[in-house]
């Protein structure tokens, strides 16, 4: 059924009804409560504070309302609370539980008076009374294209994306055309987020030049990196900006069908999507002859069963198949021929929910943002040790040291910066020394780690480089497929070998066996699983060697992490009588009073777990970590028996 | 058909052969040996797993899957360059450290690809600098009413696999779990007829490179000699 209007006229009327509906909400006389329930916000208990608000308001028979928006991306401060009360600007709180909630609503929503400004982040809209959002680094330096409105927006109700321009690049690139879609996305050199950093615009011209009847696109949110949580973020968020990329991108391609791979351990991503896809079929914003043209688009969700190399295209579309999940040799790429033979473009849910933008804003201003080779903004789940952890989004050209300095805080605790893995299992460590390394797909493979999906793990002194290969390593070879030589034994041994060292029992020459296999496995593997699983391996070996041989000849871990090479004490000095945290934490009985009234550890019975050193209070500070475990200063402790009591 | 012929030099040799055709088979045909494990002739889609058969093509960075790849005119192949002849070797070490190494006992003996590329590659069946990494699995698998089969003898090549899927009835094996823990996995027990067909087909047992999978009734004798012979 095709409407006389265009795509556009037919998109106002749903955008005027839209900001119609918002903009009641944005003005209404009761205030608005927006509490962020993305995963990470439940987690953290958003649910609990729904309740606390709930009840609270009851208790006062205050009326407000409560409403339901993604993840702002800041996860030290969950659960984040946005209040909208009438006389004041929007307010962002955080660490927001059922008490704080409580307080809030008698303060601050019952007398109006007080506006809390203990949890207080800032206020949205610049004011005078209030500290803005601006005045913070975080917010500051932040260039927030793609997330531009997660966390302000209500993922399950089209209209508030609909009030903010939502599916009007859509229009737009249904009136003026698929093949212009395709210019602006290839002049704007939009490259693959997924990881390797592919441009967009040329997967799609492949498979638009090929002739055949049928084609796919394909959006990737198989997000399985340890750490790495943007595209899930994306989709709970602000599912129906990645339902407009996905849109642009079959148009561009000449697709009629598009699915959205998305992994079971995301279940509310997928509960989120499916209904994104029902509102805006009724909108007529996807389905058949959208928003009355002559293009039509079947979407639908796919569920992932939860394999790491179905992140792989080709594993993917194995999977999709309903084979197992492995990859296979290219070419044939996707592009050409892919599920069932037809032409298939994948696309990362980062990437696709960056092509709205660049539709509405023209390439140039996408090119004015990051540098010449990688335009545009990077996403980074940045963890770790970190003051401010969370999702920071970035022009692409800033310095690891901006990212994890200046936005997110430092190293927490006032510890020193020793290193960051970037770019997850597949990507490499970098020690602080090139903490200027720019952060684009170029400049990091230069150094060995890669742009990968965005993970960015922060590492202070207490880590050990070894330890960091052997748990990546043990991870990538864990999700190997098993289909070729290399990845499924090659990464098998890497792990053995890094286990060996970590337990004190690894040999110098094997130091030459690791890098001879990581060069092998890079070459030799079949998928980039295989190709990229090595780096960590080889960062820590090339930047932390000194580590290595600390660990095999001297049995020494220098971070003090590794347990079979490390040892605890309590230092006499500072243990004070009388005080006995450590003695109740101990789950093996190891602490013992000594005859002067102190502790001390039963080395036998110790199984190292730390405990005692984070239960010793600060002001005595007594336990002490040791390696290797013969370092252990002899300080004549005798047990307390009833002999040496009386004297 | 001759105007499809084309040239391309293998090590310092020319060889003609129809284009588009796999680079392998060509190379085996004209007695250029490159060893290979998965791979058999007449597959359409070589699933290219072992990685044995890699080699160094003019104008690609990387070695390639010899395998999957198909000729054109003027390719010019290096087949044993030190590089590649250092990454086959290591593929060849790394499939035997998960190996049993139990070559005088294993009815494949004297018959066994790894054998044949051990001597090709100079090298032992049993690797000194690599640890030893014993699979979880026991030594055989019984439940099969016709086959039997020893996981630890098993390279993954899925060539009976690939048999067995070519056949109308197809498919009775297919590989199981993932990563180190991959296995071939046999449907069928002597309550399921579909099984039956098993009996006078064997064709998997037939194209395993190795000791691997053997027809119940072959390995039931050759067991028997070789006690026979254990006692003496």
């Amino acid at each position: 059924m095709k409407s006389p209007n265009s795509p556009k006229e037919h998109l106002m009327v749903q955008a005027e009804r839209a900001q119609g509906r918002v903009k009641e909400l944005k003005e209404s006389p009761i205030p608005v409560i927006y509490v962020g329930c993305a995963t990470c916000g439940l987690a953290a208990g958003a649910l609990e504070t729904i309740a606390g608000f709930e009840t609270v308001l009851k208790e006062n028979g205050i009326e407000a309302r409560i409403e339901k928006v993604g993840c702002l991306g800041h996860c030290y401060a969950e659960p984040l609370v946005i209040i909208q009360n009438p006389g004041f600007p929007p307010l962002l709180y955080q660490k927001i539980g059922a008490g704080e909630a409580g307080i809030l609503v008698r303060s601050f929503l019952k007398d109006g008076s007080d506006p809390c400004y203990e949890y207080l982040i800032g206020s949205l809209e610049a004011d005078e009374n209030f500290p803005t959002l601006m005045d913070y680094p975080r917010y500051l330096y932040e260039n927030r294209v793609v997330m531009e409105h997660c966390g302000l927006i209500d993922p399950e109700d089209i209209d508030s994306f609909l009030a903010v321009g939502g599916y009007s690049s859509l229009a737009q690139g249904l009136e003026k055309g698929g093949a212009w879609v395709l210019d602006e996305v290839m002049a704007a050199n939009l490259r693959g987020r997924g990881g390797a950093g592919f441009p967009a615009g040329r997967k799609w011209k492949i498979a638009r030049g090929i002739e055949k009847s049928s084609k796919l696109v394909i959006c990737n949110g198989d997000e399985g990196d340890p750490g790495a949580y943007m595209d899930r973020t994306l989709l709970e968020s602000n599912p129906h900006q990645v339902l407009e990329g996905l849109a642009l991108a079959a148009l561009a391609v000449g697709a009629e069908r598009a699915l959205l791979y998305i992994r079971a351990e995301y279940p509310l991503a997928v509960k989120i999507m499916e209904r994104a896809i029902v509102e805006a079929q009724e909108k007529n914003l996807l389905g058949a002859d959208i928003m009355g043209s002559d293009f039509s688009l079947e979407v639908s969700v796919f569920q992932g069963s939860g394999a790491f190399v179905c992140g792989e295209e080709t594993a993917l579309i194995e999977s999709l198949a309903g084979n197992r999940g492995m990859p296979q040799p290219r070419p044939p790429y996707p592009a050409v021929a892919g599920l069932n033979g037809l032409p298939t473009v994948i696309n990362n849910v980062k990437t696709l929910s960056t092509v709205p933008s660049i539709i509405r804003n023209g390439h140039q201003w996408f090119r004015s943002i990051g540098t010449e080779e990688s335009p545009g903004t990077a996403i980074f789940s940045v963890v770790g040790e970190v003051e401010y952890p969370g999702l920071v989004e970035v022009p692409m050209g800033v310095t690891l040291e901006h990212l994890v300095v200046d936005i997110c805080g430092g190293i927490k605790d006032g510890k020193e910066l020793k290193a960051v893995q970037i770019g997850g299992p597949s990507g490499g460590c970098l020690p602080a020394s090139l903490m200027d390394t720019i952060i684009d797909f170029d400049s990091l493979k230069k150094v060995g780690a890669m742009m990968g999906s965005g993970g960015l793990v922060v590492m202070n002194e207490d880590t050990c480089m070894v330890e960091v290969a052997r748990y990546f390593t043990d991870f990538t070879q864990g999700e190997s497929c098993g289909k070729c030589t290399f990845c499924r034994i090659g990464t098998r041994h890497l792990r053995e070998i890094l286990k060996s060292i970590t337990v004190g029992e690894g040999r110098m020459e094997e130091l030459a066996d690791l890098e001879e296999l990581s060069q092998a496995i890079i070459k030799g593997s079949l998928c980039s699983l295989g190709k990229t699983a090595p780096n960590p391996v080889l960062t820590t070996l090339r930047f932390f060697r000194d580590e290595y041989v600390a660990h095999i000849e001297e049995k020494r871990c220098p971070a003090k992490m590794c347990r079979p090479l490390i040892a605890f004490y309590i230092d006499l000095e500072p243990c004070a009588r009388g005080c006995d945290a450590c003695v109740a934490c101990c789950p093996t009985d190891a602490i013992f009073t000594t005859s002067n009234r102190k502790k001390a550890i039963d080395q036998e019975k110790c199984v190292k777990c730390g405990e005692c050193v984070y239960v010793c209070p600060p002001e005595y500070d007594a336990v002490r970590r040791v390696s290797p475990p013969e370092m252990i200063p002899d300080q004549g402790v005798e047990p307390l028996t009833e002999k040496n009591e009386s004297e | 058909m001759s105007d499809n012929l084309i040239t391309i030099t293998v090590d310092e040799q020319k060889i003609k052969a129809l284009a588009g055709a796999f680079l392998l088979p060509v190379c085996l045909e004209n007695d250029i040996y490159i060893p290979n494990l998965c791979f058999l002739k007449g597959m359409d889609d070589p699933p290219a797993s072992c990685r044995l058969c890699m080699v160094e093509i003019a104008g690609e960075d990387e070695p390639v899957a010899s395998c999957r790849c198909r000729i054109s005119e003027g390719m010019e192949v290096k087949t044993n360059s030190d590089e590649i002849l250092r990454l086959r070797q290591l593929a060849f070490r790394l499939l035997v450290s998960t190996n049993d190494g139990s070559c005088r006992t294993c009815i494949a003996n004297h018959g066994c690809e790894l054998q044949k590329i051990a001597k090709f590659l100079h090298q032992p069946l049993r690797t000194k600098r690599l640890r030893h990494i014993d699979r979880d699995y026991p030594k055989f698998i019984n439940t099969h009413p016709f086959l039997i089969y020893e996981p630890k003898k098993c390279v993954l090549c899925g060539r009976c696999v690939h048999v067995c899927g070519q056949l109308e009835k197809g498919y009775k094996l297919d590989f199981a779990q993932r990563g180190m823990d991959s296995i071939v996995s046999l449907f069928g027990s002597d309550l399921d007829p579909a099984s039956q067909d098993c009996e006078t087909c064997l064709a998997c047992t037939e194209v395993c490179p190795v000791g691997a999978l053997s027809s119940k009734v072959k390995w039931q004798s050759f067991t028997a000699e070789i006690e026979a012979k254990a006692k003496k």
